[in-house]
């Protein structure tokens, strides 16, 4: 009881110093958008960038499952950092992570069956996206909850954007749709290169070519 | 026999886990820079997956599946546990990589300096978790699980290791600034995965179930006439 009462005070105190959405809070959400965005800058969550983007729909559902996951990760063990001895912190970040996406599994099994078919193992594979244990590793472990909350937004959306464009390009190139609606006329042959996830990598190295020849970011 | 060796050829080419998945992408590309690391990894990778797959195939089957547990009881038979099956598989990954990591350390510290380090970034790889949860999808027996586990590992192996050897010669390529380094390396997988697709075919992935029996049965046929070891005839 002392102890919560003391938290609220250091709390308050601390509130006026730094109000909830600071310039340098601001910057946590909208970093991952560009300059420091998760796939094209980090090199995080390639796998499921190129296995999901078929079509949009599936990446939607994946881009929403990620998000939620990444947030009430960050939260979770940002809330747990000072509890979770070194050693072992990333099998405590495995479980907190595996348990959350077996909840997402099982709520999307029960409201969109055939999403959930669509995906089957990338939904499971959220557990070694490196986005989350990047970001585990990289901010919660070090950072307030509501800190660790915005930079968990953040970063998923940056993530969701990039998806959602790729898999933008793929469905209306690999099959002239979008959500599943014709856009292109009839006579329109689907592309299967650009339905094959070799095209995808290919799209996504050109994505991530115009994004820094933009941004003037430049690996060494 | 044939079986085994269809499974086998099957995930090192057609099924291959960086080509034709896409699995165990970030380290892929994270460790691709020198040759050496990256044999040093793929060596790492084709032991825990030879081991980590048939462990969980045996926890899936025994444990988690419905009905799984009728070897303890006859009432045990209307019970399903497979939500659970996230945190069982992690768990044995995760558990089987640290035992080995302490085991290396303390038998072997010339192998732990070649393979240790590489040991827990494993763990969070996608290509083990993937391989582990393929096996709910197919229905696999003990022989057919454990070839599958080693063929995908020695699948990741070739994969990254080819990847090294071009980038180690790209290193003389002139590349223009913003696609230097992730970005031209992404063209080239792409383009690998290419060469990849003609093991298959050209066949397209996402296959649903109908489509992936009758392809199974085709190459059943296929092995039955044809010698397996030709993956040309694959193609028709």
């Amino acid at each position: 009881m002392s102890t919560e009462t003391l938290e609220k005070e250091v709390k308050e105190v601390k509130k006026p110093s730094e109000p909830l959405l600071s310039k340098k809070r601001k910057a946590l959400l909208t970093n991952p958008l560009d300059e420091d965005n998760p796939i094209t800058i980090q090199v995080l969550g390639i796998c499921s960038a190129l296995a999901v983007t078929v079509a949009l729909k599936p990446t939607l559902v994946m881009a929403i499952a990620v998000t939620a996951v990444l947030v009430l990760a960050n939260v979770v063990i940002s809330a747990l950092r000072n509890t979770i001895p070194n050693r072992i912190r990333i099998i405590v970040q495995l479980v907190v992570v595996a348990s959350l996406v077996a909840i997402v599994d099982q709520v999307l099994k029960a409201y969109s069956y055939d999403v959930w078919k669509e995906l089957s193992v990338f939904i499971g594979l959220i557990i070694t996206n490196c986005i989350v244990m990047g970001r585990l590793e990289a901010f919660a472990l070090g950072n307030k909850p509501w800190d660790a909350m915005l930079d968990g937004l953040g970063n998923s959306f940056g993530y969701a954007w990039i998806i959602l464009a790729i898999a933008f390009f793929r469905e209306l190139t690999g099959s002239g749709k979008l959500f599943g609606v014709k856009v292109l006329p009839e006579e329109y042959i689907g592309n299967g290169v650009m339905m094959s996830p070799a095209g995808a990598c290919v799209l996504l190295g050109v994505l991530i070519w115009i994004i820094r020849s933009r941004n003037g970011y430049v690996e060494d | 026999m044939e079986n085994l060796l269809n499974i086998f050829i099957k995930s090192i080419f057609i099924d291959n886990m960086i080509f034709a998945y896409f699995l165990g992408m970030c380290s892929y590309l994270a460790v691709s820079k020198k040759y050496k690391t990256a044999a040093g990894l793929g060596m790492a990778v084709i032991f825990v997956l030879g081991i980590t797959v048939p462990l969980n195939w045996l926890a899936y089957n025994f444990l988690l599946k419905e009905g799984a547990l009728t070897w303890i009881s006859e009432d045990f038979a209307s019970i399903d546990l497979e939500v659970l099956k996230f945190i069982v598989f992690i768990a044995i990954v995760a558990a089987f990589v640290q035992l080995t990591e302490m085991a290396v350390e303390k038998f072997s510290p010339s192998l732990y300096n070649s393979l240790g380090i590489f040991l827990p970034l494993i763990a969070v790889n996608c290509s083990i978790l993937g391989g582990a949860l393929f096996l709910p999808t197919r229905d696999y027996e003990f022989a057919e699980a454990v070839t599958f586990g080693l063929g995908s590992g020695i699948g990741w192996f070739l994969a990254v290791v080819s990847l090294a050897a071009i980038r180690e010669k790209m290193a003389y390529a002139d590349v223009p600034k913003p696609l230097r380094g992730l970005g031209i390396t992404f063209i080239i997988v792409g383009l690998m995965a290419f060469g990849f697709m003609s093991f298959g075919g050209f066949e397209l992935p996402f296959k649903n179930k109908e489509q992936q029996q009758a392809e199974q049965e085709k190459t059943s046929q296929v092995s039955e006439n044809v010698d397996p070891l030709s993956v040309a005839n694959y193609s028709e």
